[in-house]
C-alpha cells in the first residue's frame, strides 16, 4: 500500500506542480526535504543513546520484566504473538506513558527500542509482524492527555491580538475524547485487517509455527 | 470546566511531566544499585546502539518527507480540498477546517502553520479555531512515526499498518468534528 501511496504522492505533485505552475517549488521541496529527513535522524542520536542506556540498566535491573507483569491480561489481547512477559510489553508500555505523560523527547526512543525488542521476535526482518503493526496502531493514533504544542498556540495567539476572553485550554478534554476514539480505532482497525486473506498470508509469524496462528 | 480548573489540571500534568523523567532515572538506578549492576558498563553498552538506530532511520525518513514536502509545495492540497469540501460539509466540517484534517497524517508543522492561519483570522475561541485545535491533537502524523518506527528495524514491507493509521485519522477527525459541535454547538 506504501508503495502506491508515494508514488501517488509523487505523481500527483509532478502533475499539479505543473498545472499550477509550481514546478520549481516541487523540485526545491524535495532538496530541502531529503535535507531535513537527514537533520532529523542524526538529531535522534544523543537522545537515543542516552534513552538506550537508561533502558538497559533498566532491563538488567528487572524493572522491564515487571512492567511487562503488570499489564499481562491487555498484552494477552493485543500481542498474543508475543512470549508471557517478554521485555518487549514493559518498553511498550514505557513509550506509551511516556506520550501520555507528554514526553515526546523520551517516548520516540522508548518506542524505538520497544520496536527493536518486536523485531527479535519477527524471523522476516523486511515485513511487519502483527505486533509491530499493532504497536504502530497506538504510535499514530497516541492518545493526547494535554496537546501543549496547541495550547501554547493559542496563548500566543490571544495575546498578540489581546483577546482577553480566550481560553486557551478549553480544547483538552475534546482533544483527549478525539484522540483516545481514534487511537481506539486504529487498534481495532488493526485487529480487523489482519484477519483479511492476503494480509494474514503474508504474516511473517507464519513462518514460524502454523500452528500459533490458527490458534488465534 | 472554567479556566482556572483547566489551569490547575495544566499544572498538575506539567509538574507531573517535569519530574517524570527524574523519578524514573531514580527508580532504575535505585534498583540497579540493590542489584549490584555495573551501571557505567551497562549503560555504555546499551547507548552504544543509538548511532545506528537514528543513521538506519535516515532512508526512510528522505523517502516519506520528499514525497510530503513535494505534495506540499505542488499547491495539489488546493484541487483535493474543492474536491472534497462538498462531502465533508454534510457532516458539519467547514470547508477551511478540511484542509487541517487532510494534512494531520501527513505533516506536523503544516499542520500547525494552518490552524496558526485559520486562528488568526477567526480567532481561538471561534468554532474554527475550537475545531482546528481539537484536530491537532486528536492524531499524531501517521507516515512520520511509519518511516521512524518501521525505519528504525528496517521494515520495507508494512502490510496493513497504513491503512490502519489512515482509519485510525479518519476516526479522530470525525470524532474531533462531533464533539467540537457538542460541546461549543
Amino acid at each position: 500500500m506504501l508503495n502506491y501511496i508515494w508514488l501517488g504522492l509523487m505523481l500527483i505533485s509532478l502533475i499539479f506542480g505543473a498545472i499550477t505552475g509550481n514546478l520549481k517549488a516541487v523540485t526545491d521541496a524535495a532538496i530541502e526535504y531529503a535535507g531535513v529527513a537527514v537533520d532529523i535522524s542524526l538529531g535522534l542520536i544523543g537522545i537515543m543513546a542516552f534513552w538506550l542506556g537508561i533502558m538497559k540498566i533498566a532491563e538488567k535491573g528487572g524493572i522491564i520484566r515487571i512492567l511487562s507483569r503488570a499489564i499481562r491480561p491487555l498484552a494477552r489481547i493485543l500481542f498474543p504473538d508475543i512470549p508471557k512477559d517478554h521485555p518487549a510489553i514493559g518498553s511498550m508500555m514505557m513509550n506509551v506513558v511516556a506520550n501520555w505523560l507528554g514526553l515526546s523527547n523520551a517516548a520516540t526512543p522508548l518506542g524505538l527500542k520497544a520496536m527493536e525488542e518486536l523485531q527479535e521476535l519477527n524471523p522476516d526482518k523486511e515485513t511487519a509482524t502483527n505486533a509491530q503493526v499493532i504497536f504502530l496502531a497506538i504510535n499514530t493514533a497516541s492518545i493526547t492527555i494535554i496537546p501543549m504544542t496547541v495550547i501554547a498556540l493559542r496563548t500566543k495567539i490571544a495575546l498578540e491580538n489581546n483577546l482577553t476572553g480566550v481560553n486557551p485550554f478549553e480544547v483538552i478534554s475534546t482533544g483527549f475524547f478525539a484522540s483516545t476514539i481514534a487511537c481506539i480505532t486504529a487498534v481495532t482497525a488493526a485487529k480487523l485487517l489482519q484477519r483479511l486473506p492476503n494480509v494474514k498470508k503474508s504474516n511473517p509469524m507464519n513462518k514460524l509455527s502454523k500452528a500459533e496462528v490458527e490458534n488465534e | 470546566m472554567n479556566n482556572a480548573q483547566n489551569s490547575t489540571f495544566v499544572d498538575f500534568m506539567q509538574g507531573f511531566s517535569i519530574y517524570a523523567i527524574p523519578v524514573i532515572l531514580l527508580v532504575v538506578l535505585t534498583l540497579a544499585m540493590i542489584k549490584k549492576i555495573k551501571v557505567y558498563e551497562i549503560f555504555v553498552d546499551g547507548a552504544k546502539e543509538g548511532f545506528q538506530v537514528a543513521v538506519r532511520i535516515i532512508p526512510y525518513l528522505v523517502a516519506i518527507l520528499v514525497a510530503i514536502g513535494m505534495f506540499r509545495a505542488s499547491g495539489a492540497m488546493g484541487y483535493l480540498v474543492k474536491f472534497l469540501s462538498p462531502v465533508t460539509s454534510l457532516i458539519g466540517m467547514p470547508a477551511e477546517a478540511l484542509p487541517v484534517a487532510l494534512m494531520r497524517p501527513l505533516s506536523g508543522s503544516g499542520t500547525l502553520g494552518i490552524v496558526t492561519e485559520l486562528m488568526k483570522e477567526h480567532g481561538p475561541d471561534s468554532f474554527i479555531g475550537r475545531l482546528t485545535s481539537t484536530m491537532f491533537g486528536s492524531t499524531e502524523t501517521t507516515f512520520y512515526v511509519l518511516a521512524v518506527y518501521f525505519g528504525s528495524v528496517g521494515i520495507k514491507k508494512t502490510r496493513h499498518a497504513v491503512a490502519a493509521g489512515l482509519i485510525g485519522d479518519v476516526a479522530g477527525m470525525l470524532a474531533a468534528v462531533m464533539i467540537c459541535h457538542i460541546v461549543f454547538g
